[in-house]
């Protein structure tokens, strides 16, 4: 029988050091190594043996990482790079060129828009903006240049849940990848591929790394994609003069994708990982499991008593999370994520931005920063923070209001969590 | 490179971009034949290296499977035939061959049949008879991915189940699943019924005179290494080799082992 999940995220892509039997990795802090000969140096550039040249196309350490992530998704390998963002661009550089066209979800990380929206079209890539929930929104905007769907597994801010299936059936349709950023479920809570996902990509900064200590992404190939018989990718299925005339769909005929984003997209825009960022992230790795099941026990424990503090009575307008029965994709994610959805979410307190200055002011455990997925409890008021300069008309039709207050629940023990939700509640009553 | 091979549209890898591969009468040719459920690309850790150090380099796709038109043969004499024509096709007249489980089986039986257009045997993870089960043989008529699981389950040892591929950022046993579930609906079952069905009259292996280097895993599920090693012992012109720690998937779970064997092999 294969090796279970929790077996996996301890050991995949890695077997005690050879030299000396370190049981922990050993973080390899070299920039090149050694060939054996020249025939051996020959080989590696050449791509006729597997092997490490130079630690910005890889790294044993970073290596280990990138086997880890893709067994835990199922996937046929991976390649982790400098951050999220670093992995976004990734993959969009490696499939596409000026005038190629993304259809992305709206529901969108802000950093990630803002590639799409403002930094890509100076590079002749633009990208169509669709409501994630409607699929006939998705199918209308495919484009001729199309070269990819995009959407992450859990939408921001109001965590709308990407039917997988459906938008991949119509990516699929029109011989198109989809692409989605699994950052917030991880693949303890949801497997994409399974549900037809293509590609993936985390920021490792979160969940996986889980200490809120170092930043990272990874990127994910299913090796499902059949680029050659799309017809839509040369840059996969024919002969590349920047890499010895390589046909990258002839040397493997199921990785194409991640042999020339790392031989050409990490090789020439070199957003590599530090390895011992690497071994960071692999610490995290380790207690994934564990980790998630304690992240969404604790937030359920927290979602209940923030509904109990909803209502007339109440301090709080509304709470928007996929576990509660009102949210629009409560079944999609019981169905999809049995094991939970997610301990990122935000809700609503009454009153005006003063309110959730107040709240964020009279909170001790939570810590006040712009992250999320740390063992540590996180907030943030997006209203006097990240979108402090919108008017409150501009702030809604972002999908925010002046109260809004996003959590990212961490493991301390959820008593002590509630109490000092009750603390914020009671000063955003008062301002 | 692409070549017709009885009116059907044949791939062969060849190692370098299609247009520099062209098969030189100055060089010896090597020729490699995948398995079962499988494509050329199963060879990717030995076969472009010898394309790089004057080998011409042949890795087709048997009938049907990867990038090759037509059915799959529904026997190993068929596909020796068919790979026969194809050696016929490019003019090669004496090869290395090497073949892995099915493969292995079609590359001996040519040097049974055509032992003057063998220079050199090299048969990876082979045995003579090579039985599948009846729970296999179903899962593959029936339930493809059922047994598209079980064998990549099988086909890997229990360090391999835990990956360190050499490729880096590479997850084995992701990648073979890929690989097999790419196939045409059907083969499956065809290319294992063909394995299941091949025998052989022992005598024949004891008058082979072809050089035959066989190697295989100390952990192979698939084939047990004493199934290789019977083989070997009634192939008086033939050596073993065994891969400590290896399974039946031997080119990607030791692929520079692999290699240094079949080169030292070749060039000696």
């Amino acid at each position: 029988m294969p090796f279970k999940f929790d077996t996996l995220s301890l050991h995949a892509g890695q077997t005690p050091d050879q030299d000396f039997g370190a049981r922990a990795l050993p973080i390899y802090l070299t920039t090149s190594f050694v060939f054996k000969d020249s025939e051996h140096a020959a080989a590696l550039f050449n791509m006729e043996r597997g092997g490490h040249v130079y630690s910005r196309i890889s790294n044993p350490t970073t290596a280990v990482l990138e086997e880890r992530v893709a067994a835990l998704e199922g996937g046929v390998g991976a390649l982790a790079v400098a951050s999220g963002q670093a992995a976004l661009h990734l993959v969009i550089a490696t499939l596409m060129g000026a005038g190629g066209h993304i259809v992305a979800s709206r529901s969108l990380y802000g950093g990630s828009h803002n590639l799409l929206a403002y930094t890509l079209p100076r590079f002749g890539i633009t990208t169509t903006f669709v409501d994630p929930r409607d699929l006939n929104a998705w199918a209308s905007a495919v484009k001729p240049e199309t070269r990819l769907l995009f959407g992450e597994v859990l939408g921001n801010p109001g965590l709308d849940v990407l039917d997988i299936s459906g938008v991949s059936g119509i990516a699929h349709e029109h011989h198109l990848p989809l692409l989605v950023d699994a950052t917030f479920t991880t693949p303890y809570l949801l497997k994409p591929f399974d549900l037809g996902a293509d590609l993936l990509f985390h920021s490792a900064t979160k969940f996986l790394s889980g200490h809120g200590t170092v930043v990272g992404g990874i990127v994910v190939d299913s090796g499902k994609f059949d680029w050659r018989a799309s017809a839509k990718f040369p840059g996969l299925s024919q002969e590349y003069e920047g890499f010895h005339g390589m046909n990258f769909s002839d040397e493997s005929s199921v990785a194409a994708f991640l042999l020339r984003a790392r031989r050409e997209g990490l090789r020439d825009f070199g957003a590599c990982l530090s390895p011992m960022s690497a071994f960071q992230i692999l610490q995290g790795i380790e207690t994934l499991g564990l980790r998630m099941t304690r992240h969404i026990e604790n937030t359920r424990s927290v979602l209940s008593f923030l509904v109990e503090r909803t209502g007339q009575s109440g301090e709080i307008e509304s709470v928007t999370h996929p576990d509660l029965p009102d949210h629009p994709d409560h079944e999609l994610a019981k169905r999809t994520m049995p094991k939970g959805c997610s301990s990122v979410f935000t809700f609503n307190l009454k009153g005006e931005r003063k309110a959730g200055k107040a709240f964020i002011d009279a909170l001790k455990v939570f810590s006040h920063l712009a992250n999320v997925g740390d063992a540590k409890s996180l907030v943030i008021h997006p209203a006097s923070t990240t979108h402090y300069r919108m008017s409150d008309e501009d702030l809604k039709l972002s999908g925010i209001h002046p109260g809004t207050i996003r959590l990212s629940i961490g493991l301390e023990d959820p008593k002590d969590l509630i109490e000092d939700l009750k603390k914020g509640l009671n000063a955003a009553a008062k301002a | 490179m692409k070549i017709s091979i009885d009116s059907h549209d044949t791939f062969v890898y060849m190692g370098k971009a299609d247009s520099h591969a062209e098969i030189s009468t100055g060089k010896p040719s090597i020729v490699f034949i995948h398995g079962a459920q499988l494509d050329h690309s199963c060879w990717a850790l030995q076969s472009r290296w010898f394309a790089h150090h004057g080998f011409n380099t042949l890795a087709p796709d048997l009938p049907g499977h990867g990038l090759s038109e037509g059915d799959p043969c529904s026997s190993v004499e068929e596909l020796s035939s068919w790979v026969c024509r194809l050696l016929d096709a490019l003019h090669l007249q004496e090869v290395y061959l090497v073949g892995h489980s099915m493969g292995s089986l079609i590359a001996l039986d040519i040097a049974l049949k055509f032992p003057a257009r063998i220079k050199k045997l090299i048969l990876i993870a082979s045995a003579v008879p090579m039985p599948v089960s009846d729970a296999l043989l179903d899962a593959a008529k029936n339930e493809q991915s059922k047994a598209i699981s079980m064998v990549n389950n099988f086909s890997h040892s229990s360090q391999a189940q835990m990956g360190r591929n050499t490729v880096p950022g590479m997850w084995m046993l992701g990648a073979n699943q890929r690989l097999m579930e790419r196939q045409k609906e059907g083969v499956f079952f065809t290319d294992l019924n063909a394995c299941n069905n091949y025998s052989l009259d022992a005598a024949l292996l004891k008058e082979l005179q072809v050089p035959t280097l066989i190697i295989c895993g100390d952990e192979d599920k698939m084939i047990s290494a004493k199934s290789s090693r019977k083989l070997a012992d009634q192939i008086n012109a033939s050596q073993l080799k065994v891969i400590k720690g290896g399974g039946h998937a031997l080119m990607s779970e030791a692929p520079d082992e692999v290699l240094a064997l079949i080169g030292e092999f070749c060039n000696k």
